[in-house]
This record gives C-alpha cells, structure tokens and sequence, in this order.
C-alpha cells in the first residue's frame, strides 16, 4: 500500500440526516487532487471527518488511513500531532485560522516550536524563511505586524505559511482564492503550485472553479449530493466527461475567448439532504435521466479508460462527432 | 437623443481615520469616472477589490451624493437624494445587491416582498397588483407556488430571482447591478445571467453589470469598463476588451482568469499587492505593480486617449505598436 491517505466508506450524518454517503477516495504522495461540485455536497465536510474536525453532532463512520495508520477513532492526542504536522489544511478565510492579537511572526514560530520542536533565532529564521517562501515581501521588517496590517492576499499566504510549518506530507486547500480578487488568485494558485513541486508535497484543492481546478490538479474528484460521481485524469474528464453532471459543471463556464454565447446552467437546483430523491440524486436535473435512475442509485464503478463513473447512461464517448449520438447501455 | 444613464466626472471622497487617534485622511474612492449607458445596452464594470465600483454603483443611482461630477438620467441631472423626484426617479432605475438575503425581508412572503415596491411607488389597484406580482414571478422563472414562500424557505438561485423579480416590478428602464452572481455556483450563475440577458433583450433594459467575474462579463456584456483605484484605465466593447487589451491592468486580468487547457505559463502575474487608495502612486497609479512601467510612468499621469475603434485606455503605450511588440 503506497498511497498517502486512503478513505474508505466515509459517511457523516447531522441530526441523523446523512450528507456523506460512502466517499472513497486514496491520495498519493505528491499528487495534486481537486475536489469540484457545488456548494453543499459534501467537499469540506469529507476532510473535516477524516481530520477529526467536524462538531460533536456529527456522527462519522468508515475508516481513514494515513499512510496505514487509521485515524478514524484514534484518540485525540494523536490525531492532534497528525493535524498540523502531517496534514495541513487551509481555509477559505484566513481570519479563521490566524489569530488577530498575536503579532504574525510569533503565530509562525508557535507552529513551529508545536511541531518541529524549534525554539530560538532556529525558530526565528525559519520563520523568516517561510514568510519568503509564500513571497511576503519584506519579512523581516514586517515580522512583529499583526493580521489586519495585511492585504486579504498576504493574510492568505501567511496562512499557508503557518500550514507549511510542519513540513507537512498533505496540505488540502479549502477554497483558498475564492475571496481573493482575480489578479491576486492567480498568484496565490501560482505559489501553490511552485510549493508543492518544492517541497513533494501531495495537495488536495477543494474549489468550486472547475477551470482552476483543471489548471492545477493532475485528477479531479467530483461529488455531487455526498457521493463522488466522476473521478479522473483532468484532462480525460475535461476532453470527455461522462457524468452529465460533470459534462454539466464544463458547460455552465462562460468561456473568455470564441464567440459570446448564452450561457448553458444546469437546472433546477442540488436536493435537500432530508428529501434525497430515491434513485440517482442527480436524477431531477439529468437531462439523460430515465425511468431505471428514478429507483436505482448507480454505484462508483470503474472504467475501461481508468477513470470511476457513477452513472447508468453516461454521456456517450464521442468517437466521431458526425455520426449520430448511441445509446448507452 | 440623450442616453439612459450618463456620468460625468464623479467623485467620491470617503474620511478615514487610522485608529481611535489618527488624523483623518481623505481617500478618493472614485475620482473622476465618465461613462456613458445607452437604452439597451449592459455595461461591465470590473476591476480589483477595492477600485470604487460598488461607490460608482451607488452614485449612479444617487443613494450616495458625488462630491464632483454629475450624473444625468435622459439628459436629466439627478434629484437630489430623498426629494420627491428622487423617489419617482427610483421607481425607472433600480439596485441588485450581491447578497439576496440581506436585500430580501425574511419576514414576509415571496409575493408581498414583490408587492411592497408597488405600494410605495403606489401604482395600481391590490388587483392589478397581485396580477403583475404574478406575471412578474413567471418572467424571471419563478412557480406561483413559490409567492407563499419565505427567503429562507428558497435555493440561492431562487432568492436572486426574487431580488431581480422586485427590482423589475416598477419596470424600471435601467438596472444596476452589484455582484449580483458572485455568491452563486456556476451551474445557478448562468441560469440568472441568462435572465439578466433575456430581460435586457426583450425590454430594452439599460444595465450596468458590476461583477469580479471576467468570464460572466464577457459573455452579457456589450461594453466593459475597467476600474483601478477609482479611476478607468480602459473602456470599450467587451469583444476588443477581452481580445486585444491595451492597458496593462486588464492585460493581467484577463490573463489571470483561469482557463481549463491554458497553460498557467501563458499568464501575466502581477508583482506586488493591491493598492491603498489612500496612498496613491504618483504617475500612473498602476506602475508600482506594472509589468511595462517605463521612467514616464512613475511620474506623469497617463491621459484617457483613443486606443481602438470606440476603445480609450489611460495608458502611455495605449494603442502604439511598441506595447503590443513587447506583450
Ligand atoms: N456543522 C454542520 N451542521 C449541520 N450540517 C452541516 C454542518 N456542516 C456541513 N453541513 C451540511 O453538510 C453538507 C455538506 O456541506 P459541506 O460544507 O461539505 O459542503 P461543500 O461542498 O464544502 O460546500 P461549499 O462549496 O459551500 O463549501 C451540507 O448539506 C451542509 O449543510
Ligand atoms: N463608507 C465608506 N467609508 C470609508 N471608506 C469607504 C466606504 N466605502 C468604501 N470605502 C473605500 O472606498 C474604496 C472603494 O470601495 P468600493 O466598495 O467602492 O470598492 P469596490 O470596487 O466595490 O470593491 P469590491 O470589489 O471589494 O466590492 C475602498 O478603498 C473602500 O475601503
Ligand atoms: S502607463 Fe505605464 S505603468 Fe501605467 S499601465 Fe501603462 S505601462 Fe503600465
Ligand atoms: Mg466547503
Ligand atoms: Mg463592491
């Protein structure tokens, strides 16, 4: 068994109504795995649980192993040492991680003294180093400053700064330029992609921007209604989705370039959790749905190609774009 | 004939003070913004966090007063904010807001929330009103089953809708609009951008589009302003905009927008942060972070010129062949 994190069988409930339904998911070292689909299926809810972050209401099932040491259960001293220093996770809002009273630095040199034991100028100037590395400029001189003395963009690296303190194996990025304006996401997806070939570190990019998601991931997992429904290679599943929903997520991006055209959503809207529909949760909004995904929920299973699919009539692979569309069975 | 909407030179002036002790300073959110909306026509207004949009926004309609400048409705200046006139104006140009649950009540129905602009502006009997409540509802893709409902009770996708849905009920001849998608998923963005264009279509509504997203932009718009520290740095039909831009602000905008199958290489990414607007770059506001500043930059302030057919970029190198050798 060589991957990093394997997840298997994840549910999550809330007040007894369920909003993961069995996620398996492997990482392995040093890859970049995106996790796409809308708000509310389920992307930041599978790894609070494998992290053991998720409130006391929550009640969680299945197992999650890090390179094969199962966190699920374990108690929480070891799943503190593991958060941090193995894994690392950073948020969509820096201002819940980074503490507003404590000057930046010293916020720094607590992660490290936490989990690598540094104390001293040792702490000090590796400190500076990480304030470097995620390009805040001049460190030095702005190493006593507190939060609000930063732009959203540098309070953004400082965090990953913070996360990168443990040297962790994972680092998962939960929406982390989704506040950030256009110009200064692109620098944020830049670093994170420069950290991870630097430091071989795997990186899971939780995001709603399939088009991000696509520019910096190598495989894409994508959930809809707390089930993975398609995963794969980004390019096979840009180049030929086969989940509708999948195929409906591509569409819906307005394009910056060819001809201006009316946008193509998705209708209808994701299910309430308490009211699932029966068969395949997709199954309203599915515009190749028949009478069999009313009662029957497809299954993740995989392909010939390489990639899982959970769909009873995926999109055909369009072997030639003239001929006229087959039915799948 | 006159257009819908005209601007001239607006200003807006905010007091900031650093801490309980720090001497005011004056920040010119927006300073000296010009643009022109024709019946019919969306205007784009992009540009990073922080450039005067939102400000421009609500000066446009007169909820904020512009400390310079004037703006016109039907060659018309605006009355002043709170008058009589100003209320009869309100009921022709109307605000989306990017957040439908602060905009809504959430304590009344879908189909009173609709109702209450007809009261205040008192147009029509309860029936006719109820009858417009309801064509209305159906136009921006609302059930009737829907009017019972409480926001709370509704998906993002369908709280937008009811902002948009009460914004038309006067039939208004201009919408601004704030962000009204961002907060929205794409697959639920595009159903209510599709909307926005259909009504600008079949209504001949004037709009302007205020939005972070290029990609939404492009595709709604017909002609796009760019804002960087209360000013615009470029404006022209959203076609050139996105294909040939001059200035290097939307250079790197447009080029930061992620593409699937475009290599991240291909990018432009800006050094440096986003500016203060308290503290304002002498010259070309935007050399510190500019990927082309030349000495001139850093001490002249670039003038609007013609960069292209109905295109103007506040730029040195606007439109000289040397800019576009060097991109
Ligand atoms: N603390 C909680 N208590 C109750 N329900 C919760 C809690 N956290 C999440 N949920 C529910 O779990 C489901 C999955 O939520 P999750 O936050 O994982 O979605 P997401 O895919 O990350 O969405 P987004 O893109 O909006 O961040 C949702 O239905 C959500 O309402
Ligand atoms: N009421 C206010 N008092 C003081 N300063 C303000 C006020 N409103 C806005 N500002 C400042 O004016 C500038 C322009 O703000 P504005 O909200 O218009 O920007 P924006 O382009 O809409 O930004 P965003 O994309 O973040 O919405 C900012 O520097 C902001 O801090
Ligand atoms: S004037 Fe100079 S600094 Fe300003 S955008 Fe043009 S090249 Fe860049
Ligand atoms: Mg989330
Ligand atoms: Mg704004």
């Amino acid at each position: 068994m060589n991957n990093l994190v394997e997840i298997r069988n994840l549910r999550v409930a809330f007040d007894g109504v369920p909003v993961l339904h069995g996620i398996d998911l492997d990482v392995a070292p040093g890859e970049a795995l995106g996790l796409v689909g809308e708000s509310g299926c389920g992307k930041s809810v599978t790894w609070l649980a494998a992290l053991g972050l998720l409130p006391g209401k929550a009640s969680v099932s299945g197992s999650v192993y890090l390179q094969g040491q199962d966190l699920t259960g374990a108690p929480r001293q070891a799943l503190e040492r593991v958060r941090g220093k193995r894994v690392a996770m950073i948020f969509q809002d820096p201002s819940s991680a980074l503490n507003p009273v404590i000057r930046v630095g010293r916020q720094i040199i607590e992660a490290l003294r936490l989990h690598r034991g540094l104390a001293g100028t040792a702490a000090k100037t590796e400190a500076l180093r990480l304030m470097d590395l995620v390009g805040i400029p001049d460190a030095r001189n702005r190493f006593n400053l507190y939060t609000h003395e930063f732009s959203g963009g540098q309070a953004q690296r400082l965090m990953i700064a913070m996360a990168l303190a443990g040297e962790p194996d994972l680092l998962i990025a939960d929406e982390p330029t989704t506040a950030l304006d256009a110009t200064i996401q692109a620098q944020i997806l830049d670093l994170l992609i420069t950290l991870r070939h630097e430091m071989s570190m795997a990186t899971v990019f939780i995001s709603h921007d399939l088009a991000a998601v696509a520019q910096v991931c190598e495989r894409v997992c994508v959930m809809y209604a707390g089930k993975i429904v398609e995963e794969g290679p980004v390019a096979q599943l840009f180049d030929t989705p086969r989940h509708p929903y999948t195929q409906g997520l591509f569409d819906a991006i307005p394009s910056l370039s060819g001809p201006r055209r009316r946008l193509v959503p998705i209708p209808g809207t994701v299910p309430d959790p308490r009211h699932l529909p029966t068969g395949c949760a997709f199954e309203p909004r599915c515009a190749r749905a028949r009478t069999f995904c009313t009662q029957h929920r497809p299954e993740l299973l995989p392909q010939p190609e390489g990639r899982q699919l959970a769909c009873a009539y995926p999109v055909p692979v369009a072997q030639d774009a003239v001929q006229p569309e087959e039915e799948y069975q | 004939m006159s257009p819908l909407l005209e601007a001239r030179d607006l200003v807006r002036i905010y007091q900031t003070r650093r801490g309980l002790l720090g001497r005011p300073s004056n920040v010119r959110a927006v300073d000296g913004v010009s643009l022109k909306v024709r019946r019919g026509e969306t205007l784009g207004v992009v540009g990073e966090s922080g450039s005067g949009k939102s400000s421009l926004g609500r000066m446009l309609l007169g909820i904020d007063t512009a400390q310079g400048g004037a703006v016109y409705t039907n060659g018309k200046a605006m009355p002043v904010f709170g008058s009589p006139e100003w209320r009869s104006l309100r009921a022709r140009i109307q605000m989306i807001y990017q957040d439908p649950l602060a905009a809504l009540d959430r304590r009344i129905s879908v189909a009173e929330q609709l109702r209450e602009p007809l009261d205040i502006h008192r147009i029509g009997d309860s029936e006719s009103r109820m009858a417009r409540v309801h064509e209305v509802m159906l136009s921006v893709g609302l059930r009737l089953d829907q009017a019972d409902k409480f926001p709370h009770e509704l998906s993002g996708g369908q709280r937008q809708r009811v902002v948009i849905a009460r914004a038309l009920m006067t039939e208004p001849e201009l919408l601004v609009c704030d962000e009204p998608v961002s907060a929205l998923d794409v697959s639920i963005q595009a159903q209510v951008v599709n909307l926005l264009a259909d009504l600008q279509h079949d209504r001949g509504l004037g709009m302007v589009f205020i939005s972070h997203d290029l990609k939404v932009v492009r595709n709604l718009c017909d002609r796009v302003a760019v804002m960087y520290l209360g000013r615009i740095v470029e404006e022209g039909p959203a076609d050139t905009i996105f294909s040939d831009p001059q200035h290097p602000y939307t250079q790197a905008l447009v080029s930061s927008v992620p593409q699937p199958g475009r290599a991240l290489k291909s990018r432009i990414i800006l050094q440096g942060e986003p500016p203060n607007p308290g503290n304002r770059p002498p010259g070309c506001a935007f050399h510190p972070r500019c990927h082309k500043a030349e000495d001139i930059c850093r001490h002249t302030v670039p003038e609007t010129r013609s960069a292209g057919v109905e295109c103007r970029a506040a730029c040195h190198f606007a439109g000289h062949a040397s800019l576009r050798e060097l991109a």
